[in-house]
């Protein structure tokens, strides 16, 4: 052990410099041509910053989508699930009155459109997209606090919605109530 | 569903063409024949004589392990010192505070053996720093670590006999330049491309579009995420782990990192075959697996994307199925992809929340941790493997009246003895590890109220959960359980020592009393090990040994609750 101990400890040192200063360095180089120079694509909006297009946020005013239930109700500054097992009664329970809330909100939707992403929380609890269907059953809600027409915003989620060949379809509810709000403002 | 179903198909067919060349090139650069990056060799060679080293002494079986355990005594040291005094030290832009002793104790033991069990959250549990020099770099060496005990097995198993099993370091520091530094480089690259942050900025402080005041977490994340998966140690920078949307912002990241993470313990077994020049025994190792594994898939994909029944009694719209605890980007079938090779792949990231999954899918993520070889981590699920293939040979030799034999050497009682010892350690320490504190919590639940986020037969699944993802050396959890307690941090951080080293000191010891034996050339009154027969004898010898052992518990856990919900 004894005739392992320096070379252990001289290694040790060596591979810090290796994968601790030489490794990060190259990725953090290589980052900068990346989009935003590898500090998360961001959005703006009338100027400002108004998010990350990854991180999901929160809106519970009646003219903006809504994104996902949240753990962390979408501090980003931590992340988590809510780690409810699917047959926990007061899991049911929340996820009832989720729906009831919903249903409230929303009047003239049927239970059926409802889809379950709505009333579940996501893994990270800053999930920032919506699947088409979820954005769907909120149009009517918007485009009447909005005084939109309802198939001018029905066209807006179309056109946000993003197709993919493997994974399901989704829409990113930050960048379309961005584009919402730039709708309505002209 | 069809193209859900499809992804995860792509995602298969993917890594198993990238894993067969790295495969043979793995062979090629433990053999020490021309390869691909001989180029590194001048910084191989600076980098042993910086240390000392020579590298080209041969060693024994034993050396081998001292040499082993003495580097990893260090960097534990070296991470409990971090850890502690974190909080002190420069880069810690959000000023997190140092961990408490037995934190730091359970995060350094965790990191040191490539489980990466988590019992606190990145954002606000670590600094920077430790970030890097703790669980990066030990992300880094602990893969390493195995990679190359794997090695010494490959080289022990070589037809002559002899007590010179080649060099340690030689292995270790080849593991790192030739296979998980380049590898990492281009995953971190391929993630910073796609919106993966990569930077020594703090958190950003942002006003939402609908006027909220927040912040949102940055830091070094691609440089850690990429070793994190392909290295098999499946800590997360972020408190959700690959479930955060900046860890993995897509679909394609998504497929990415799931790829690096299966790669290498695929690899390992091509490497093995044309290591030793014997592909069928290669193919025979990578059928029992490949079977395992896709009994374990099948089920979970099936009742994710059926959806939980408690919400279709709702009469809610449940197309995508169970969607608590997993992102829209992933969806159901991916998620449930994901969770499968984290637990049989002793990795541990999650790119959604296990606690949430049906039962039976909870079953089968636990059976992948408790079986532990198919594929199994970098370097030790090849030598959990080896263990059952000794019971195996044994086994199947007694029965047919044969002089039990692996690859042209006998196997008497003393490798059959460690081998037992070895694959037994596994179920002991996980049930008398439940028993244990379940035995606390029904003695006083109010006082452990904490522990359990879910009443019943869920939480014993958490606690079993717990204790098997630490002895798998996996990491992943049912997160809901409340698991930084000086109990948890201290009971598992002893299970993970136990789970790490004596099954690499196991295989490691069979395969170097096995290299000094002579060398009897096949006859016909051997029995070919690399036959479908064979596999078929291997499986049942880890159902027995491995599944069976932990039909009651299971039973109490996530079975009983399968049938009060369905």
């Amino acid at each position: 052990m004894k005739q392992h101990l320096l070379p252990a400890f001289r290694l040790t040192l060596v591979l810090l410099v290796v994968c601790c200063l030489i490794y990060p360095a190259l990725v953090w180089a290589g980052a900068q041509l990346a989009p935003n120079s590898g500090q998360g694509e961001t959005i703006s909006h009338r100027g400002r910053v108004v998010g990350y297009d990854n991180v999901g946020q929160k809106f519970t005013r009646p003219e903006y989508f809504w994104a996902r239930p949240s753990a962390v109700d979408y501090n980003s500054t931590g992340s988590a699930g809510s780690n409810k097992g699917p047959s926990n009664p007061e899991y049911q329970a929340t996820v009832q009155a989720r729906l009831d809330t919903f249903l409230l909100q929303n009047p003239g939707v049927a239970k059926a459109q409802v889809p379950a992403e709505l009333i579940t929380a996501s893994g990270s609890g800053l999930d920032p997209h919506l699947s088409p269907a979820g954005a769907a059953v909120q149009v009517a809600r918007v485009a009447r606090a909005r005084q939109l027409d309802a198939a001018k915003v029905q066209a807006l989620v179309a056109q946000h919605t993003q197709h993919s060949l493997l994974g399901p379809d989704r829409v990113n509810v930050l960048r379309l109530n961005v584009a919402l709000d730039e709708l309505s403002s002209r | 569903m069809i193209n859900e179903l499809l992804g995860i198909g792509a995602i298969y067919f993917l890594t198993l063409v990238l894993a067969l060349p790295l495969g043979h090139y793995l062979a090629r650069v433990f053999k020490g024949e021309k390869n691909l990056l001989d180029f590194l060799r001048p910084v191989e060679n600076g980098i042993f004589r910086l240390s000392g080293i020579d590298a080209r002494r041969e060693m024994s079986w034993q050396q081998h392990l001292v040499a082993l355990l003495t580097i990893n005594l260090v960097w534990f040291l070296l991470a409990m010192l971090v850890l502690s005094t974190q909080g002190s030290l420069p880069l810690n832009p959000d000023q997190n505070p140092s961990m408490a002793p037995d934190l730091a104790f359970n995060t350094a033991i965790s990191f040191l053996v490539n489980c990466n069990l988590q019992h606190y959250s990145g954002e606000s549990g670590l600094s920077y720093l430790s970030q890097i020099v703790v669980i990066t770099f030990l992300q880094f060496v602990s893969a390493a670590t195995g990679i190359a005990a794997a090695v010494v097995v490959f080289n022990a198993l070589q037809t002559r006999a002899t007590d010179k099993l080649g060099n340690f370091y030689n292995y270790f520091v080849k593991s790192l330049t030739r296979l998980l530094l380049p590898g990492s480089l281009v995953v971190a690259l391929l993630l910073a491309f796609n919106g993966t942050p990569m930077t020594l900025q703090g958190k950003q402080e942002l006003v939402t579009l609908q006027g909220d005041s927040v912040a949102v977490s940055r830091g070094p994340v691609a440089a850690m995420v990429a070793i994190k998966e392909l290295g098999t140690n499946g800590g997360g920078f972020y408190g959700a782990n690959s479930a955060h949307p900046l860890e993995n912002p897509n679909y394609l990241t998504n497929s990415i990192e799931n790829i690096a993470l299966v790669i290498i313990p695929m690899a390992m077994v091509f490497a093995l075959g044309f290591y030793l020049n014997r592909r069928k025994l290669a193919l025979m190792i990578f059928g029992v697996m490949t079977v395992g594994f896709v009994v374990l898939l099948a089920p979970t994909v099936y009742y994710e994307l059926q959806g939980n029944p408690a919400i279709s009694h709702l009469g809610v719209n449940q197309e995508l199925g169970a969607l608590e605890g997993k992102e829209i980007r992933f969806g159901a079938a991916a998620s449930a992809y994901w969770s499968i090779t984290n637990t049989v792949i002793s990795c541990g990231s999650v790119n959604s929340m296990h606690d949430s999954f049906m039962p039976l899918s909870g079953l089968t993520q636990m059976l992948g941790m408790m079986t532990n070889a198919f594929y199994g981590g970098c370097g030790v699920g090849l030598l959990n493997f080896f263990a059952y293939l000794i019971i195996a040979v044994f086994i199947a030799g007694l029965m047919v009246g044969r002089t039990p034999e692996l690859l042209g050497k006998k196997i008497e009682a003393r490798e059959m003895k460690i081998a037992i010892l070895v694959t037994l350690l596994h179920p002991l320490l996980i049930l008398a590890g439940t028993a244990l504190t379940a035995h606390l919590y029904a003695g006083n639940p109010t006082e452990y109220a904490g522990w359990l986020a879910n009443p019943g037969y869920h939480g014993f699944s958490e606690m079993l959960y717990e204790f098997t993802s630490a002895s798998a050396n996996n990491g992943s959890g049912f997160e809901g359980l409340g698991d930084n307690t000086p109990w948890w941090n201290i009971s598992t951080g002893v299970v993970l020592l136990l789970s790490r080293f004596l099954p690499i000191i196991g295989p490691v010891a069979i395969a170097g009393l096995l290299a000094r034996k002579k060398y009897v050339p096949e006859s016909a009154g051997t029995l070919p090990a690399d036959t479908a027969t064979f596999g078929v004898m291997v499986m049942a010898v880890i159902v027995i040994i491995a599944a069976l052992a932990f039909f009651p518990a299971l039973a109490l856990g996530p079975i009983a609750e399968h049938f009060s919900l369905y």
